[in-house]
């Protein structure tokens, strides 16, 4: 499936190399993505919900244990295969910013998408969890962000709201967007500089260069035709790995 | 030459055990019409305390057990189901493919044993057919249940709206719907067609509302040649046009998990596959609600004989075989890819969390019809049969349950594994079980289930014939 031209392509480069596993991302996308916490009950159910997950893989046996971590958000596949299911248009791929978008308003909650998202990274509202939040903690929602109500689906935006800010400032000043002027929250949370966002379509850009290091793994799952836009570079610190130039 | 003419007496059976066989056979058992017109009417019109404490009871259930779980659920979110990250689709999804499959047996015997002319389905044609109604009523309401917002469920019709939106037409959910409301209304119709004349027979013995409902149905049939030539054309085409309409149903059923990325799911024998397990189970639900049906009606005895089962019990066997090739191919090709997320979705089903209900299905699908249907003994007394059709049923059950929550457990990241466990589902899955046999319970004190007219049609049209010494009974053409 060919994608249509627009402003540009946003894409991600994750250093697993520097990742230290320490889930600060998975805290400021939830602050800033008015993300519900569903509760201990829920969670221990496997209903917890997070925009981006950072996968713990055990490698080798003990002495010699070697954590790697993967931090998995949406891939904002270029052929999403959540698109093409869903039946009344929720998830679709938005033109101008080449990322892939739910319509919460619009979600019916038949949760084909969830079920046909290779990645696994599509989170469902049970609930009405953010009706249960108590009264001072409202006030903590990002009034950037929608609040999802129960029976809809939702998942990373690549911070679509953050991007937006950035390209309407841009256009008031008659500028085009500089490079690392966006920066989604978990990138901006990472204390490690592990995520680097940016546009790929700019050759000169950080992602751009990062995205052609020596280092750069396949994409993920690329065999299915998904064409993701989250580049991977792998890490180095398991035994037996190339030693670092 | 004088060899043969010794032999040949010894292998025809003696005169009088002929006689008793084909008085076995319906057709060849006449009674006048009057008679069998009576019989019908009476069997319509009684119905014992039991049978309405029983009616009752169900009507009871599937009020609470369905729609009442159903605004429970509505109300608080679909998180009381036990729906949860891999498996977004659940129970639901499963027990709607097997009512849809279940709905595949009234065409099945109605129309393709039409087409082919198999004399067996005359007095079971009707039956069938409001399986096929109820059963797509029961399972059409699935979808809609599982929606986690329903009230807002009708957009995916293509309707005109404000925001000149469409349904997403490369979404197989929308061809779901499109298919499934073809062969809702298609199968309406066919049974409503062949009930015309049977309807004014009833209106002309009625007196009352009885009188103004059979007449509605009846369409002013009055049995002049003209009209039955025309009912004849339009069951003719219409049993040609619902077959196509069955396939597709259940191949586009098998779409919403054959087109998807899963693994396990992503199949290209999913079509065909799905077909033979639909109609197997279908078939083997007519087998236990003929037993049923037998069982609480009075006059059922005639019309209804060991040789119906007897050819019910064949198919199921038939379909048996069926459905074993293509799981045994599904099962063997997976294996033989090689692919690293298929193996693992095998090894979930085979020795994983769900290895007993996988040995389970194995059993009720494959060992159980296999040892028992091939003696014509266990096929033709009914309530063995009634067994057998249970269990079958109960096995295809599992085998839906394993594909939708039981496969989607094993996706490509084995972070994200976990298993199914449902809540409020089988609630749900009990009271849509209750709605069926109620309508049907209900209905079958309405409409006549026997089609008069097609038996009575068989009747003067099949007769014994001498040909030399032995008798054989022959079969006119009336078309």
């Amino acid at each position: 499936m060919e994608e249509p031209e627009g402003n540009g392509k946003w894409g991600m480069v994750v250093d697993m190399d520097r990742c230290t596993g320490c889930g600060a991302c998975i805290t400021a996308c939830s602050m800033e993505n008015n993300i519900p916490f569903v509760g201990e009950k829920d969670a221990a159910y496997g209903r917890s919900m997070q925009w981006i997950r950072v996968e713990r893989n055990w490698k080798d046996e003990f002495p010699d244990i070697v954590t790697d971590f993967t931090p998995l958000m949406c891939q904002q596949c270029g052929a999403a295969p959540c698109e093409s299911v869903c039946p009344v248009f929720a998830s679709v791929h938005s033109e101008s910013e080449q990322i892939n978008l739910q319509v919460y308003n619009r979600c019916i909650g038949t949760r084909y998408c969830g079920n046909n998202c290779p990645y696994v990274v599509r989170q469902f509202n049970w609930f009405d969890y953010a009706k249960d939040m108590p009264e001072p903690l409202n006030y903590q929602f990002n009034p950037d962000v929608t609040v999802r109500r129960r029976g809809v689906m939702e998942k990373c935006t690549f911070c679509l709201q953050r991007i937006r800010r950035v390209e309407e400032d841009a256009k008031a000043q008659g500028r085009p967007v500089k490079d690392g002027e966006v920066l989604p929250a978990c990138g901006q949370a990472c204390p490690s500089n592990a995520i680097v966002f940016g546009l790929l379509t700019d050759p000169e850009s950080q992602v751009s260069h990062e995205s052609r290091n020596a280092r750069a793994l396949q994409l993920l799952l690329e065999e299915l035709g998904t064409q993701p836009r989250v580049v991977y570079l792998k890490a180095l610190r398991s035994p037996g790995s190339l030693p670092v130039k | 030459m004088t060899t043969k003419a010794i032999s040949l007496p010894q292998s025809q059976p003696r005169e009088h055990e002929q006689e008793d066989e084909t008085r076995e056979h319906l057709l060849l058992d006449p009674r006048p019409r009057s008679e069998l017109n009576r019989m019908v009417m009476e069997s319509m019109l009684t119905t014992t305390p039991v049978f309405k404490i029983v009616l009752g009871i169900l009507g009871l259930l599937a009020a609470v057990c369905l729609f009442g779980a159903w605004i429970y659920m509505g109300l608080t979110g679909i998180g009381v189901a036990g729906v949860r990250r891999p498996s977004y689709w659940g129970m639901f999804i499963a027990t709607f493919v097997f009512w849809i499959g279940i709905s595949h047996a009234g065409t099945f015997v109605s129309a393709i044993l039409r087409v082919f002319k198999a004399e067996f389905r005359r007095p079971l044609t009707r039956a069938a057919e409001l399986m096929t109604t109820f059963g797509l009523a029961a399972g059409a309401m699935y979808p809609l249940i599982h929606l986690g917002r329903v009230w807002v469920g009708y957009w995916i019709l293509p309707y005109p709206n404000n925001r000149w939106l469409w349904p997403n037409f490369r979404s197989p959910l929308v061809w779901d719907m499109i298919a499934i409301t073809t062969y809702l209304l298609g199968s309406t119709m066919y049974v409503l067609l062949p009930l015309i004349p049977d309807a004014a027979m009833a209106r002309d013995r009625s007196t009352g509302w009885r009188y103004w409902f059979f007449r509605i149905l009846a369409l002013g049939w009055r049995g002049a040649e003209g009209e039955w030539q025309r009912l004849r054309t339009a069951i003719q085409i219409f049993a040609f046009a619902i077959i196509p309409v069955m396939f597709s149903v259940h191949t586009i059923v098998s779409w919403d998990f054959a087109v998807s990325k899963t693994p396990g799911w992503h199949s290209t024998i999913f079509g065909p596959f799905f077909v033979a397990g639909a109609i197997f189970s279908g078939v083997s639900a007519v087998g236990m609600i003929l037993f049923m049906i037998r069982i609480s009606m009075k006059n059922m005895d005639y019309f209804i004989r060991p040789e119906h089962f007897d050819a019910i019990g064949k198919l199921m066997l038939i379909f048996s075989f069926t459905w074993a090739y293509f799981y045994f191919n599904e099962y063997l090709l997976a294996w033989y890819g090689g692919d690293l997320s298929d193996q693992y979705v095998w090894q979930a089903l085979t020795k994983g969390d769900f290895a007993w209900l996988w040995y389970l299905m194995l059993i009720c699908n494959v060992v159980v019809p296999w040892l028992t249907l091939w003696s014509k003994r266990v096929r033709r007394t009914p309530w063995m049969l009634f067994g057998i059709g249970f269990i079958i049923n109960i096995g295809m059950y599992t085998e839906r349950y394993l594909i939708v929550p039981g496969m989607i457990t094993r996706n490509r990241f084995p972070f994200m594994w976990d298993s199914y466990a449902m809540r409020i589902e089988p609630v749900i899955a009990v009271g849509s079980l209750c709605l069926f046999l109620f309508l049907y319970g209900l209905l079958s004190r309405f409409i006549p289930l026997i089609p008069i007219w097609e038996v009575h049609e068989g009747q003067v049209a099949t007769m014994l014939r001498r040909i030399g010494k032995a008798k054989v009974p022959t079969i006119s053409e009336l078309d």
